[in-house]
């Protein structure tokens, strides 16, 4: 509902917002512009003596005006022909033109009126709504994403764009909310929705003197006023003698006789008045020129969070499937909570969906971050299909879940059925989904079924669970998954070299041609148009559904998409990987991958790979054009044989690109693994660390224990552990 | 160029003196090119003693900017009855408003003047831009304003 409230009145109002908010921005900087160039008024200055040295230099003086800037204009009459000038107040003596500025004129009809006059200003005002209602929802996205109010300023993760958008969006909402509601108000005021800020003129002194001429000076009023709460000042018609002097200040306006001073009438800023000119002030930034520049510079924020809006909206349309007659989460009796990184686990939600709305349930299907039973009254049940991402963490889509369980205040009477899905290869096999069940049950929620797996996807286990599920709810359910593969690119091995068929570990560097593609999708980023060393290529070999992935060791500036694959005995996949010859092709997919990827900053970096786990950290060195200082641990089993990058690691460390080069053998009289080699280097490794380095880590599961084992020992005297690095995002590893 | 045909839309105060006699009167306005956004331009008239007599044309239709044709404005209060019915839009710089109306023959050669007060955003306000008797000698002669006007005929 929220990200409805967010998405539509962005997408449609993108150009309208990015001009407003451009304009606005650039309008942001005259103000102050025109507080440094004003004249500085001397300390104590009144409005007599200003006044006095105005008319010495100007006879014809009509009217004295000082803008919230401090700049003041006079403006007057000299043989019938009007002038107006900057005035400097300690001559009287005008110092520059009063015209506005032309560019600030052009843009000022632009930001408010399009140059459309009343239906441009109706546009620029729905302009206005929309950023408020983007930002008001903006930021209750920002809290749920974050995991609460509270953790506003939270570390985010995920991929650029989506980042990018929050990131800058938790600055500018402040300003964007001000902005907007303040134009608003100034719409509402144009129209005449609002009273009319002015209050009636006060009545033409009935009482003047009749005489004329008067000093200045003896005026006791304008004697006793401060040019800082100045504004404005009339002087009456020549040969008028019932004309008067009308004086208006910060305090109000005021009526004083020609000819003898004394003032005639006084007439008090009403608060309406106030209000409207505070709100004014904030939104035009004169008379707070600072907060108008950092207004501007926040409305800078808007078309960035535009483009990064409808990339983080175009990217979530492909990842997940269209669930067609999702009903309303108010009105379901089923709620189907999806925690997916990649996608497929919301295909199974989908299959999920289709089923039982079949059967005749109405069925919400939404991502686990969105978990609010408040505003799922008629739901009967919850059925939570969650996927885990690295070691345990949250899934992309699960983002805060567990925050937002331990933080119910009741528990739902609708029981909870958990499912996680994962690969029983790795340990940490659904641990996220083991959480969530183990938390569900320790919040008192009532059991549906009990928790259970469903291995690499597969749809015998999927069904065997819809059995229960039916059991469960009395309707025979039927769930025959067919996975949606994903969309694959062919792509075509231009080159390949051979490693380690002497110690029995045939292994093959591939090198693809990037697939053409349209400058749409370039420019969207979509499929292989931009990727990294660290990003993962999914293959989905012939007779399987099932991709895949192996991480990519180039990146899309090298002009080529390579990886490093080891035949694995009996694998589909690898097998027919490392049979590929130059010109055949294979099926293929881009997996971003942020978490390990070089970043950009300058500080060193410490690479541990072993075996093909060298794919991403190669790819990584050869991308270092900044030269940041990278030492590379590399374990193999024998240096004839499977020393893979050899040549281009050798030119690499010419090039400065690598600093330094340890490699560990495994085979031979003193077998040398990883872990021994920086152990060996312990002094530099601490040192580097100690620099801000970041550790990345790729290869076996094993090899990774014992390079953190290894890791441990380096850093303790330095009172560090890798877990401490890990939270610090300073250590990382992609390990299979 | 505006051409606004107003036929007896007028206040009270200025149809009364004459009811069966009146003539159309056109009033051209012509702005110079004083380089700023539209002008807001009131016609009104006076009596021989100066008094506020009536409307004969506003062109702005925002009334939070009246204020700043100050001499309507003070004589009037701002009162939105003065001009019910004969507004238009502001004129733009270099641009002429010209408006026909029907005018009593007690207004002319009988001491009423025509005023025109104009004001710009972010320009300086000018009241009593154009005074001109309301004379039938003076008909068809232009006559130059202080600030915007460059030039103001009336013609019967």
């Amino acid at each position: 509902m929220i990200r409805t409230l967010h998405r539509w009145p962005g997408l449609v109002a993108l150009v309208l917002l990015t001009i407003l908010a451009l304009s606005g921005a650039a309008l942001s900087v005259f103000p102050a512009a025109e507080r440094l160039a004003a004249p500085r008024t001397e300390a104590g200055l009144t409005v007599a003596v200003l006044a006095e040295r105005i008319r010495s230099a100007y006879p014809g003086v009509e009217q004295i005006r000082r803008a919230p800037s401090g700049r003041v204009i006079a403006y007057w009459f000299d043989a019938g022909a009007p002038g107006a000038a900057v005035i400097y107040p300690e001559t009287g003596q005008g110092v520059a033109s009063a015209d506005p500025s032309q560019t600030e004129r052009w843009l000022t009809n632009l930001h408010r009126s399009l140059f459309l006059d009343d239906a441009g200003r109706l546009a620029t005002a729905a302009g206005a709504a929309a950023m408020l209602i983007l930002a008001l929802s903006g930021a209750v996205l920002v809290a749920r994403r974050a995991g609460g109010w509270r953790r506003w300023f939270a570390r985010l993760r995920g991929p650029l764009p989506g980042r990018l958008h929050v990131e800058i969006a938790r600055i500018a909402v402040a300003g964007l909310l001000l902005s907007s509601a303040t134009a608003l108000w100034m719409a509402a005021s144009t129209f005449g929705l609002l009273p009319t800020a002015t209050a009636p003129a006060a009545p033409v002194p009935n009482h003047v003197s009749g005489q004329v001429g008067a000093a200045l000076g003896v005026m006791d009023v304008l004697a006793q006023t401060p040019v800082a709460e100045f504004r404005e000042l009339s002087f009456p018609y020549p040969g008028d003698a019932t004309d008067v002097f009308t004086l208006k200040t910060d305090r109000g306006t005021g009526y004083l006789d020609q000819g003898t001073g004394t003032l005639l009438g006084w007439v008090d800023l009403t608060t309406w008045e106030h209000v409207t000119e505070t709100i004014y002030m904030l939104h035009t930034g004169r008379g707070a020129a600072t907060l108008g520049l950092a207004l501007g510079l926040m409305a800078l924020g808007v078309p960035v969070m535009g483009v990064t809006g409808v990339v983080v909206w175009l990217a979530g349309r492909r990842a997940r499937p269209k669930i067609s007659g999702n009903v309303a989460a108010g009105r379901a009796e089923t709620i189907i909570l999806v925690g997916s990184e990649g996608g497929s686990t919301w295909s199974f939600a989908a299959t999920l969906h289709r089923a039982l709305t079949e059967a005749g349930q109405a069925v919400h299907v939404a991502p686990m971050s969105a978990f609010d039973p408040a505003r799922s009254g008629k739901a009967q049940r919850f059925l939570i299909l969650a996927a885990t991402y690295g070691d345990g963490s949250a899934p992309a889509s699960a983002k805060g879940f567990l925050d937002r369980l331990t933080g119910l205040d009741a528990v739902p009477l609708a029981p909870v059925a958990v499912l996680g899905f994962g690969d029983r290869n790795y340990p940490a096999f659904c641990a996220f989904a083991r959480d969530v069940a183990d938390a569900i049950e320790a919040k008192g929620f009532e059991r549906l079924l009990p928790y259970d797996t469903i291995d690499r996807q597969s749809p015998q286990d999927f069904a065997r669970w819809g059995h229960s599920l039916g059991a469960a709810l009395g309707i025979p359910l039927e769930l025959a998954h067919q996975p949606v593969p994903p969309a694959t690119e062919p792509l075509t091995l231009t080159s390949r070299r051979d490693y380690g068929a002497e110690v029995q570990a045939p292994t093959a560097i591939l090198r693809f041609a990037v697939p053409e593609m349209s400058a749409w999708r370039r420019l969207t980023g979509q499929g292989m148009s931009r990727f990294q060393a660290g990003d993962l290529l999914g293959i989905l070999p012939e007779g399987s559904t099932v991709p895949r992935f192996y991480s990519l060791a180039s990146g899309s500036r090298d002009g080529f998409v390579e990886i490093v694959v080891k035949k694995q005995a009996g694998g589909l996949c690898s097998g027919q990987l490392v049979a590929l010859q130059p010109g055949d092709r294979v099926a293929a997919f881009l997996r971003r991958n942020p978490g390990f990827h070089a970043g950009r900053q300058s500080r060193p970096l410490i690479l541990i790979g072993a075996g093909t786990g060298i794919g991403p950290l190669a790819g990584i060195v050869r991308g270092n054009t900044q030269l940041r200082p990278i030492l590379l641990v590399f374990g193999m089993r024998h240096p004839d044989s499977d020393f893979l990058y050899r040549e281009n690691l050798v030119a690499w460390q010419g090039e400065g690109r690598l600093a330094r080069l340890v490699t560990a053998v495994s085979r031979g009289d003193r077998p040398h693994y990883v872990q021994d080699a920086l152990r060996g280097e312990a002094a530099q490794v601490a040192r580097m660390i100690r620099d801000g380095a970041r550790v990345m880590v790729c290869g076996g599961r094993g090899m990774a224990a014992g390079v953190s084992d290894a890791l441990a020992e380096i850093l303790a005297p330095a009172g560090l552990t890798p877990a401490t690095l890990k939270a610090q995002g300073r250590y990382v590893e992609d390990v299979y | 160029m505006k051409s606004i045909v107003a036929a007896l839309a007028l206040t009270t105060a200025l149809t009364l003196p004459g009811l069966a006699m009146a003539r159309p009167v056109t009033l051209t306005t012509t702005l110079n090119n004083y380089g700023g956004d539209g002008a807001y331009l009131v016609l009104y008239v006076t009596d021989a003693q100066g008094a506020y007599a009536g409307s004969l044309w506003m062109a702005g239709g925002k009334s939070k900017y009246y204020q700043h044709l100050s001499d309507w404005y003070r004589a009037t209060s701002g009162d939105p009855a003065q001009i019910n019915g004969i507004s238009g839009a502001s004129v733009g710089a270099g641009r002429t408003l010209r408006i026909t109306l029907d005018l009593a023959d007690a207004l002319f050669d009988a001491g009423y003047t025509v005023h025109v007060d104009a004001a710009v955003e972010n320009m300086r306000d000018s009241p009593n831009e154009i005074a001109v008797p309301l004379t039938t000698k003076g008909a068809g002669t232009p006559v130059g304003g202080r600030r915007y006007v460059a030039s103001f005929t009336f013609e019967m």
